[in-house]
């Protein structure tokens, strides 16, 4: 009998601690629902709970385009496999339409696992580093932007969610159109596709012609007035995209639109934008505010918006200011001024110890250095950030002059609606500005005679170098492959050779094709 | 667990003293020492019996016994974990007795996840080693005791800095990203994995093992294959390593002190061009202009003779002391111990001092029923880190240079690079050019402190009225917290952004902790034939840790907080029957949740079984001598991964930008930029779940010749599906192009040899030699989810800007060179930028990566650790060394700096290494297959001699005097400093010193 009371109350007393322990065990269970603590990480639906937080989602979209991730100056990256540095869109633009030219070498060949000379070399091959992220990069704002179109939606009452959304629209379109330029056909996806797992479709040039035109179209109405808030794109940088667009259409689909182009840059060049009277002001620490020329720039801040971006690699990485001495111009680029006391040659020559000639590639002493951006302000003293290492200089994307150009050569190539009238002023008008303090005389005025398209072409080069047109120019003029324009080092060789068209194009990259079946190759590669 | 055995003999020792009592007296006395075979140490608690009768004695602290005994007496001497032996006492009246230690011994026990099993039961690859076995002279570093003592254990570590952690493979990997560390479990705790760099790393605490004292550690047991892990589940896959640590005995309270004073040298430093080498060198180079070497470069040579490894290293002085204190306070072992470390570094600057506190307590209730296991286990840990950036400056700075400079005071008067521009306010600008590395050390102030605490409770339950049942409750806390700073002053010429001196004041910090609760039940009983030992239970544990960093110089401030958490929750059990003692079945099943998966995809169910035989009890074996023991293992388990680094894979999040990638929308009223934070959605994958590891494991236990001969074989088959892997997806598909997600699949082939002969076992000499063997196979099987042949791999190991020199390719060991294939000339001379054309693409062969070939591994093929003690009379000897054949090397230090080019560089010169002559490269070849270099080594890590003295002034005191050389010798045919290097790569890390140890040890 005691025994079984004994047991009994051994029972109850254990019966209580199981009911404990099983309790207990449960709670614990739903420990495992765990929601993010980080400061920086937050649950998707907690995100965009105010129109500023939004504005912060469009920040981001914009910031795709110059810096790489969420921690500055470097990680937490947006894209992966390749140097983040690489992966900012303006450097991997930049390094594609530039050093594939006359205007721009680069010393260290072994960089990118060795790839990066098949862009000097123009012998670029599809499992080439650079062309993989900025290819990378474009499907990357194309994901983003497909999200915050889609937590925009419906939201369109608002006025300044309908410009949201519509520039969220054409920063897709601008990373679409780039990609369309150098590689032809791309992945493609908008708002209808969700992120996941799954092998995005391939689009071909002319129906991503198509719809970067429909796109731009639809959504100009809904962009912002022209220099409505700085950094965000307008309406005039919406048309300035259509004509590039349209300028370039011979080489895309093979039709002219030079009519249709002429249309955008009157629009354009109504649109209120004024030239900079000071050329070196337009690359400078304080090009933000100094000027009224620059319709859309890349903002970069030496102390809010960090990377390893082009303005920061052309401004600590060139020869010559005791950077790293990475890059250089060719003596055919130089060649291009008839004078080096022009206002817009900005060079670092012989006395900084650069020759003009370049016998090697990987010899940072050999070729003129580029003084063209600089960390310092209109009124010549170092930017407030300086010593942080990272320029408050911004990339400009469009700018009136560019714009200015294109209208002549539209007028030139046959566009209505335009006069050559015109076009004469506003080449002479980029030709006259004041004289630089650094560098020199203003290059003067030209007569209609002289305006050619050859003019133009070289004309393009002397104004806009080092901002990353180059490649696209020297294709529409049909001077990039084949051999009727060389350069050193095109084609791998010093005094330059003939390369062959499938060159004007850039190869779908293997590690893609390698994870996607619904791609192909392009012809060539 | 020895000490347990010895705890309990004790006790029956005791009672038989009480037993024999009440005897008539005897006719005579004998007395002797009982010592072990193994290191001539006394053996307290052994038993005298004489045979026949119940009259018997036990060995005192000291192994001495007296025993009155009747005539015609013979004894018989045991002891846990020895061979019994019988003496006929004769006429004599003095006898030492040396027992023989029986590692095979029936009784032996291995502990395992929860819970414990005799050796002879054991049905999965165990091994175990006890401190008799570890490793001598290791001051800071537990790891180290472990090295080369186990087949399939390769222990790497990250260098010679005090206090470096070290790389853990059971097996090698088989997880591309996840961790592969194995999982610690310190006295029945699984510790939290820190990293030893990056996210959820605290600076100072390199690894879980560096909470402990190595001086406090009893055994290491390893379990490797998934019939013996899988009851750890999720945590397993890469091998567990079970710690226990020394706890109290009952008796008379011990003291023991010792202490060690050591110096370590650096061994050996990178052959690089002396100041008149390298003055002709740039003289030769400037006739042809090459690296851009002008009259105005030459001008900048220096008149100077300096050797900047000499300068930056030191022969280092360190000394550590342990006092410990053990007894018995009523029912309650305990254990205290107390150890202060203080280390110096080699390279000048660097050290810690580390003091450890441990307390143990196992008291009983209830007439032992319930049982507490407390123990607490701290340290604080000094360290100053110094600057290791100054190993590769001083093999790159300018042997022609002074390291300091009248003219330049304003870098403290240290020589540092100028720029030849100055900037706008005219002070002078720096180039990016090498730091001076005597400056980097005398000027950085880098130090962190931080603080382990380890504090557990177990409580073992005896059912009163269900004996056969036991219940455990462990409950703990595992927490590091890590302060520091990382100054410069604003003379230190190498802190500059732009050239603009900015100084730097960097502090960090951060706290991880992990509570645990694990409740368990033990049921054991015996029916006849059958034995039945199951364990079933619950675990929760919850892991958290938080960081935080501000970067801080004259330009800015950057802060850095993180926070994050998880948790696992767990049931397993675990079944052990054995039919007639010769017949083993162990079954494990264990259910894990991970707080990283969605709740579709938590949980995770990993089974485990595994048979043995014990060949040698079966009546075809009995008889035959030669064989002592025989058993025959085989296991099938799985194992998972969730340790990703990641805590919220599965679901859709954002990322705020940093107060440093903020962008500019429009302008405040005020004139200034607006700046935003951006949101950024984060890559997810809703469906990611666990990555499986599934194991066959067939092992082969042997004893021969009475056991003088012992060993066991393993074969393993390893193979892993769901890798869980950030990779490469179709561009577009998702947030970004690398997802984390479950993708791919490897395997593992391997086979382990351990062998162990006690060669000697005279009473005045005693030798033990042991040797074992691993070769581990490892190839990956799929990598993406297209299984494209064409896929190129995923580029890993980075030597420049965006370049790699490996690769993961399927059908490929993971890691596997992946260079360029260098062609020579006649006269075996490296041709420079002429590579092999493997594709037949023709043009340019280098930027082609079809032309790159995979060509071997960091892996070893072949590892071989052999060690041996024994003892000569008073005295013992000890050494351990390492074997590794196959281990492949790409020497980064030449490939980085050992070209023409490269001596003059952004105007600054830049030392070469001598090796420049042999490929005599004008320009950096970072992808060419020259610079892989076959690795292969000999390593002596650690020779020690010691002499024991039984009496030191008084009877109770005892001493032992020892020397010990740890990295005594290094024997390869490779060029660098070291080839023993965790990823192949040679990036001149903190080198390895050479230590002599001078060490004493009292007891009393």
């Amino acid at each position: 009998m005691i025994h079984i009371s004994m047991k009994k109350q051994y029972f109850n007393r254990y019966s209580i601690g199981t009911l404990t322990l099983v309790v207990l065990m449960m709670s614990c269970v739903s420990d495992l629902d765990v929601k993010p603590i980080d400061p920086f990480v937050k649950s998707a639906d907690k995100v965009y709970t105010t129109k500023d937080l939004y504005k912060e989602g469009l920040a981001k979209l914009y910031a795709t385009f110059g810096l790489t991730g969420q921690r500055g100056p470097a990680g937490n990256q947006d894209v992966g496999g390749v140097d983040e540095g690489f992966s900012s869109f303006v450097r991997s633009l930049w390094y594609m339409q530039e050093l594939t030219t006359d205007e721009a070498v680069w010393t260290y060949g072994n960089d990118a696992n060795g790839t990066i000379f098949n862009l000097h070399f123009n012998t670029w091959l599809p499992s080439d580093g650079i062309p993989e992220a900025l290819y990378a990069r474009i499907a990357n704002v194309a994901a983003l932007s497909n999200e915050f179109i889609r937590v925009t939606a419906g939201k369109t009452d608002d006025p300044d969610f309908k410009n949201f959304q519509a520039e969220a629209r054409f920063l897709r379109a601008l990373a679409y159109f780039y990609g369309m330029d150098l590689y032809g056909r791309l992945p493609f996806l908008t708002e209808k596709d969700l992120p996941g797992s799954f092998f995005p479709p391939m689009i071909q040039r002319a129906a991503l012609f198509d719809y970067i035109e429909k796109e731009l179209k639809a959504i100009k109405p809904d962009m912002g007035a022209p220099r409505f808030e700085y950094g965000r794109a307008d309406k005039a940088a919406c048309a300035m995209l259509l004509a590039k667009l349209y300028l370039n259409a011979e080489v895309y689909i093979a039709q002219p639109k030079y009519t249709e182009a002429l249309t955008e840059l009157n629009e354009v060049i109504a649109a209120g934008y004024v030239l900079s009277p000071r050329y070196a002001n337009l690359f400078r620490a304080d090009n933000d505010k100094n000027n009224s020329e620059i319709i859309f720039a890349q903002a970069f801040d030496g102390a809010r918006s960090q990377a390893y971006s082009m303005t920061q690699v052309m401004i600590n990485g060139n020869a010559g200011n005791g950077g790293w001495a990475g890059l250089r111009t060719t003596s055919a680029f130089v060649g291009k001024f008839p004078v080096l006391t022009e206002a817009r040659a900005i060079f670092a020559t012989e006395s900084k110890g650069q020759s003009l000639e370049i016998d090697a590639v990987n010899v940072s002493t050999q070729g003129y250095g580029v003084f063209k951006f600089r960390n310092i302000t209109a009124a010549g003293v170092d930017a407030p950030n300086n010593s942080t290492g990272f320029p408050d200089t911004d990339y400009p994307m469009f700018r009136l002059a560019d714009a200015y150009l294109m209208y002549a050569e539209a007028v030139l190539r046959g566009g209505a609606g335009g006069t050559r009238a015109n076009a004469l002023s506003y080449i002479n008008a980029i030709r006259s500005r004041s004289a630089d303090v650094i560098a020199g005389n203003a290059p003067g005025v030209i007569t209609d005679s002289q305006m050619t398209l050859d003019f133009i072409l070289d004309e393009r080069a002397r104004e806009l170098y080092w901002e990353g047109h180059r490649r696209m120019d020297l294709i529409r003029f049909g001077k990039f492959t084949g051999g009727s324009y060389l350069w050193p080092w095109k084609g791998g060789i010093k005094n330059g050779t003939a390369i062959d068209d499938k060159y004007k194009i850039f190869p779908i990259p293997s590690s893609d094709l390698g994870t996607n079946p619904n791609l192909k190759q392009s012809d060539g590669y | 667990m020895t000490k347990f055995y010895r705890t309990a003999s004790k006790y029956l020792a005791v009672f038989l003293v009480f037993a024999s009592l009440g005897l008539q007296a005897q006719e005579r006395t004998v007395t002797g020492k009982v010592t072990s075979s193994d290191d001539g140490s006394p053996i307290p608690g052994a038993n005298i019996l004489e045979i026949g009768t119940t009259n018997g004695a036990v060995t005192d602290g000291d192994g001495k016994f007296t025993l009155n005994v009747g005539a015609n007496a013979t004894l018989s001497i045991s002891f846990i974990g020895y061979k019994t032996t019988q003496i006929v006492v004769g006429t004599q009246t003095n006898i030492d007795v040396v027992l023989v230690s029986d590692v095979t011994a029936l009784q032996e026990v291995v502990v395992i996840g929860y819970g414990e099993v005799q050796k002879k039961d054991a049905t999965g690859a165990v091994l175990a080693i006890s401190n008799k076995d570890f490793n001598k002279g290791v001051l800071t570093s537990p790891q180290d005791l472990l090295v080369g003592k186990f087949a399939g254990v390769q222990i790497t570590s990250a260098g010679g800095a005090p206090g470096a952690g070290s790389t853990i493979r059971v097996r090698g990997g088989s997880s591309l990203q996840a961790s592969n560390d194995p999982l610690i479990v310190i006295d029945g705790f699984p510790v939290d994995n820190m990293p030893p760099t990056g996210a959820g790393s605290l600076a100072g605490v390199s690894n879980p093992l560096a909470a402990l004292n190595p001086n406090d550690i009893e055994t290491f047991t390893v379990l490797k294959d998934a019939s013996a892990t899988a009851i750890y589940g999720s945590r397993a896959t890469g091998g567990v390593i079970i710690v226990t640590t020394k706890k109290g005995v009952s008796g008379k309270p011990q003291f023991s002190y010792n202490a060690n004073v050591s110096v370590a040298s650096p061994i050996k430093f990178v052959d690089v061009m002396n100041a008149s080498q390298y003055r002709s060198l740039v003289n030769t180079l400037a006739q042809t202009g090459t690296s851009g070497i002008d009259a105005a470069a030459v001008a900048k040579l220096g008149t100077a003779s300096t050797d900047w490894q000499k300068e930056i290293f030191r022969d280092a002085i360190s000394h550590d002391h342990n006092l410990s204190a053990s007894g018995s306070l009523k029912n309650m072992p305990y254990r205290v111990s107390y150890g202060y470390t203080d280390q110096q570094g080699i390279l000048k600057t660097t050290g810690l001092q580390r003091h450890s506190l441990n307390i143990n307590a196992s008291p009983s209730f209830l007439n032992g029923d319930l049982k507490l296991d407390m123990s607490v286990k701290g340290s604080v840990t000094f360290n100053n880190f110094g600057e290791a950036g100054a190993v590769g400056n001083a093999v790159t700075f300018d042997p022609t240079q002074p390291i300091k400079d009248a003219t330049a005071q304003e870098y403290g008067g240290y020589f540092s690079w100028l720029n030849k521009e100055r900037n706008t306010d005219g002070t002078p600008k720096i180039l990016n050019g090498t730091a001076n590395p005597v400056a980097q050390l005398n000027q950085t102030n880098n130090q962190s402190t931080s603080n382990r605490l380890i504090a557990s409770i177990k409580a073992d339950y005896k059912l009163p009225f269900f004996p056969a049942v036991k219940l455990t409750v462990n409950a703990g806390i595992d927490r590091s917290v890590s302060d520091g700073f990382n100054r410069a002053p604003l003379t230190a010429a190498f802190a500059n952004n732009n050239g603009v001196l900015v100084g730097r004041d960097n502090t960090y910090g951060g706290r991880n902790q992990s509570e645990l609760l694990d409740i368990y039940a033990n049921y054991l009983k015996q029916f006849g034939q059958h034995k039945i030992d199951f364990t079933a239970g619950y675990g929760w544990q919850h892991f958290y840790r938080e960081a935080y960093s501000i970067n801080k110089d004259q330009s800015r401030t950057v802060s850095n907080p993180s926070k994050s958490e998880n948790y696992l929750v767990s049931f397993f059990g675990r079944l052990n029957y054995t039919f007639n003692g010769k017949y083993l079945l162990t079954a494990t099943l264990r259910n894990d949740g991970s707080s990283r998966f969605a709740p579709a995809n938590r949980w995770g169910l990993f089974p485990s079984v595994a048979l043995a035989w014990r060949m040698k009890d079966e009546s075809f074996l009995s008889k035959i001598d030669a064989i002592s023991d025989l058993k025959l293992r085989a296991g099938y388990g799985e194992t998972g991964q969730q340790d990703i680094g990641e805590y919220y894979p599965y679901l859709a999040t954002y990322q705020v930008s940093d107060a440093q990638t903020q962008y500019q929308l429009g302008y405040n009223s005020d004139g200034s930029p607006r700046f935003y934070n951006t949101q950024r959605p984060n890559p997810y994958d809703p469906n990611i779940r666990w990555e499986t590891t599934t194991t066959i494991n067939v092992g082969l236990d042997f004893g021969l010749f009475d056991d003088k001969v012992t060993g066991s074989v393993e074969v393993f088959q390893r193979d892993t599906k769901d890798l869980l892997n950030n990779v490469r997806i179709p561009n577009g598909s998702n947030f970004s192009n690398f997802l984390t997600t479950n993708v791919g699949s490897m395997e593992n082939q391997g086979v382990e040899v351990t062998l162990s002969t006690r060669a000697v076992t005279k009473k005045d000499f005693t030798l033990h030699v042991g040797a074992n063997f691993t070769a581990i196979n490892n190839k990956i099987t799929k990598l993406n989810l297209t299984n494209d042949p064409n896929f190129i791999g995923n580029f890993t190991g980075g030597v420049g800007v965006a370049t790699n020199i490996q690769n993961n390719q399927v059908g490929f060991p993971v890691r596997s060179f992946f260079p360029y294939q260098q062609v020579y000339n006649t006269a075996g001379k490296p041709i420079e930028g002429l590579f092999v054309d493997r594709s037949g693409d023709g043009g340019n062969v280098l930027g082609n990566d079809r032309n790159r070939f995979r060509y071997r591994r960091p892996e070893p093929d072949f590892l071989i650790g052999i060690n041996s003690r024994g003892n000569y009379k008073k005295f013992d000897f000890s050494l351990s060394g390492r074997l590794s054949i196959g281990n492949y090397v790409y020497n980064n230090v030449e490939s980085g700096r050992a070209f023409y080019n490269g001596v003059y560089d952004l105007g600054h010169f830049r030392n070469v290494p001598t090796s420049i002559n042999d490929a005599q490269f004008t320009t950096q070849q970072l992808l060419s297959d020259y610079y892989i270099r076959n690795g292969s080594f000999f390593r002596m890590d650690n020779m020690s001699v010691g002499y024991s003295f039984d009496r030191v002034f008084v009877d109770r005191l005892k001493a032992r005097l020892s020397l010990t050389v740890q990295n005594a010798f290094l024997v390869t045919n490779y060029k660098g400093i070291d080839p023993e290097i965790e990823n192949g790569i040679d990036n001149n890390i903190y080198p390895r010193p050479r230590t002599f140890l001078l060490g004493v040890n009292f007891t009393f």
